[in-house]
């Protein structure tokens, strides 16, 4: 079986340890997500490392869910998302902060109408 | 071994009680062994938190025993000062854990079975069986369900791992007729409503165990040929060494609480 | 977690470090911003980050092993739950920090194998016996009292997923220092031999607790860049005076001695310890420990015991994916 099977993309990145030989293979990656109350949404809690889907959900269930924390669980695998790039941050989300008229205290409504 | 076994008053609901708690308590120290030693980190947590259940169980029916005996013995006392002819589990849950195909193959064969028995128990017409059977269904069909996970890849993963799998289901095979039976004691329980017929669950156990093991391409013994004994207590000499590490401190310290 | 999947296309021109770059990189760190996984980092931050939250984890997972050779043992059912779920917990642990850790890059094989090949290290103080039932009160006590202070600090560190990995950690070790506080009371309270377990085991364990929270600060390497980029927010000795005013009463509670005859209470309150043995703590370190040998024997056992079956299921998902792509062209 390929190295980083169902990693997607995996790549060497710059910073990795220098001089390790990869002498246990990669296991997916997956990224976990729990419900922890109806009406709520699912939340990300953090990742782990499962052959497949079957077993990523089992293993979300042993390690996220141990004190009732959960309702639900999602599993996705890592390489699933898309991201945006931390560098385009100002294009991306500055535009949108200059917007404050979308935001009720932009307004004025004289006192005496009370609350709206 | 400074501090002597204590005796208990047997009546056939104290017997039928600390038989289902020996079960629970033997499969839960055994699975407590692996305990940093799993194959994997993630199956480190999967094995504990069955352990930490079946430990739970084990608690509840030690607690309601020592109850409905009425001597003053309690869930320790029950636990670490009966001796091996006392214990009364089923002889597959003290098989030592081996290689983890016979780990998960142990705990399959038995969570088949117990997601069934605890079903049927809680319509038991004790309100104490009915209740822990209650909690106990859950996690047991969680147990069915991760070990049944995991009899498929391993049936189904490489060469080596069929291999070992199919070598714990031969090796462990004699020892799940045990689990159907019910001797004169029980019988009046299941009479009374009590208890459930245990041979009732057979047709379904081996269908449930026969459709994993099909699906792991492995396959079932033919030998219907089936070991006895730890309902009487007459065990394989395992459970005496596990017994000697699980009782240690109590023997040593007679009397002292911790 | 991110890195390895995300946003890997510019990865190669990461590494381009000029100085504006990292002065704006400090100034974020400087304003408490928290730094995240695909955000620019310098190369040595992203270096002693990898280093020590996989020490971390690996120090949560050689440390089952210490505590898991009593579970077997454990006095009481009560005892036996508790101590199984604290040690699983451990586990737990570990795997939250190889998560962090793997967001910076490295995964959690290599992380791994550096462990079992004795390149990489864990913390000193597993390294030691756990001889009777009073050490498991101890460790809870105060390796794990130890290792809460100096986690705390580490859930405001400057590095995202580190902080939430320790919060979430933090969280759930609150119940295991009192799990080990509680035994100790009961054998506080106990028979004259339970007390003389207790103390042994104070005795055994108070200068190899002490040596947890690293060299001294004059000596300590890391200290510096540590802190300035807020991965570290005390000294070690800070952290370690701290423990030791902390530890002093609920020893004095227990009716327990500290093993150091010369220690005294000075005017600012604080209780001055006499002179660590860091021969022994280097000792320890270079793998000349009582137990090094054994810690490292168990995990590559573990490991290596394991891989037919971490084998097997990747075999089996390969299996699966082959037939969901034959069943979907039929």
């Amino acid at each position: 079986m390929p190295k980083n099977a169902g990693t997607g993309k995996w790549r060497k990145l710059p910073n990795r340890i220098e001089g390790t030989v990869m002498a246990t293979p990669n296991t997916p990656l997956w990224e976990v997500f729990i419900r922890s109350r109806n009406g709520l949404a699912h939340k990300h809690v953090g990742s782990l490392h499962a052959s497949d889907a079957t077993m990523a959900l089992q293993n979300a269930r042993d390690l996220y869910t141990r004190r009732g924390e959960g309702l639900s669980i999602w599993v996705v695998p890592s390489n699933a998302i898309t991201a945006s790039d931390p560098a385009e941050k100002g294009m991306m989300f500055e535009p949108a902060e200059s917007k404050i008229y979308r935001h009720p205290t932009f307004y004025e409504v004289p006192d005496e109408v009370g609350h709206m | 071994m400074a501090v002597a076994s204590i005796s208990v008053s047997e009546t056939p609901l104290v017997l039928y009680t600390l038989r289902r708690a020996d079960d629970a308590l033997i499969l839960g120290h055994r699975l407590s062994e692996c305990c940093g030693h799993a194959p994997m980190l993630e199956e480190d947590m999967a094995l504990a938190n069955m352990g930490l259940d079946l430990l739970g169980q084990a608690r509840e029916l030690y607690s309601y025993a020592a109850k409905v005996e009425g001597k003053g013995n309690d869930e320790d006392k029950l636990a670490y000062l009966r001796d091996v002819r006392q214990y009364r589990n089923l002889l597959l849950l003290e098989q030592p854990n081996g290689d983890f195909a016979h780990t998960m193959v142990r705990q399959f064969f038995y969570s088949a079975f117990a997601d069934l028995y605890w079903r049927a128990m809680m319509k038991s017409s004790d309100p104490t069986l009915a209740a822990i059977a209650a909690k106990s269904e859950k996690e047991s069909a969680y147990h069915l369900r991760h070990s049944s996970e995991w009899i498929v890849r391993l049936g189904d993963g490489t060469e080596q791992s069929h291999a070992r799998a199919q070598a714990a289901i031969d090796h462990l095979w004699a020892f799940t007729g045990e689990m159907f039976e019910a001797d004169a004691s029980e019988r009046g329980l299941i009479d009374a409503g009590i208890s459930i017929d245990p041979a009732s669950l057979r047709p379904q156990w081996l269908k449930t165990v026969a459709d994993v093991v099909n699906e792991a391409t492995l396959a079932l013994p033919q030998s219907d040929w089936m070991q006895q004994g730890g309902r009487d207590g007459r065990h394989s000499e395992h459970l005496g060494h596990l017994l000697s590490e699980l009782q240690s401190m109590q023997r040593t310290f007679p009397g002292a609480t911790w | 977690m991110y890195t390895q999947a995300l946003n890997t296309s510019d990865a190669d021109d990461r590494h381009i470090e000029d100085a504006a770059r990292a002065a704006a990189f400090q100034a974020r760190i400087d304003a408490e911003e928290r730094i995240e996984p695909n955000d620019w980092m310098p190369a040595a931050y992203r270096k002693t980050l990898t280093r020590q939250i996989s020490q971390h984890a690996h120090s949560e997972i050689v440390g089952m092993l210490p505590e898991g050779n009593w579970i077997t043992r454990a006095p009481s059912l009560r005892r036996k739950a508790a101590l199984l779920a604290k040690v699983q917990d451990e586990c737990g642990h570990g795997l939250y920090l190889y998560a962090a850790a793997e967001t910076l890059g490295a995964s959690r094989e290599e992380l791994v194998d550096l462990m079992l090949s004795g390149k990489a290290k864990y913390s000193s103080i597993f390294n030691y016996p756990t001889l009777t039932w009073a050490d498991i009160g101890v460790i809870g006590w105060l390796v794990d009292g130890a290792a809460i202070m100096n986690q705390i600090p580490l859930c405001r560190c400057s590095y995202g997923p580190y902080a939430r990995a320790m919060i979430r950690v933090c969280k759930e070790e609150s119940f295991h220092q009192r799990q080990g506080y509680e035994i100790m009371v009961t054998l506080a309270r106990g028979t004259e031999e339970q007390k003389a377990m207790a103390q042994d085991a104070l005795n055994r364990w108070w200068w190899p607790v002490l040596m947890m929270f690293g060299p001294p600060d004059q000596a300590s390497q890391h200290s510096d860049t540590s802190t300035r980029w807020k991965i570290k927010r005390f000294s070690n000795d800070e952290l370690r005076q701290k423990f030791v005013d902390a530890t002093v009463p609920q020893a004095q509670y227990l009716g327990l001695t500290i093993p150091d005859p010369g220690m005294k209470q000075n005017e600012a309150g604080h209780w001055e310890y006499s002179a660590i043995d860091w021969d022994e703590f280097k000792q320890v370190l270079a793998g000349n420990g009582p137990c090094n040998r054994d810690r490292m024997a168990a995990r590559r056992k573990a490991h290596d015991e394991g891989a037919w079956v971490r084998e097997a299921a990747e075999a089996y998902a390969e299996k699966r994916r082959h037939r969901q792509v034959a069943q979907a062209a039929e």
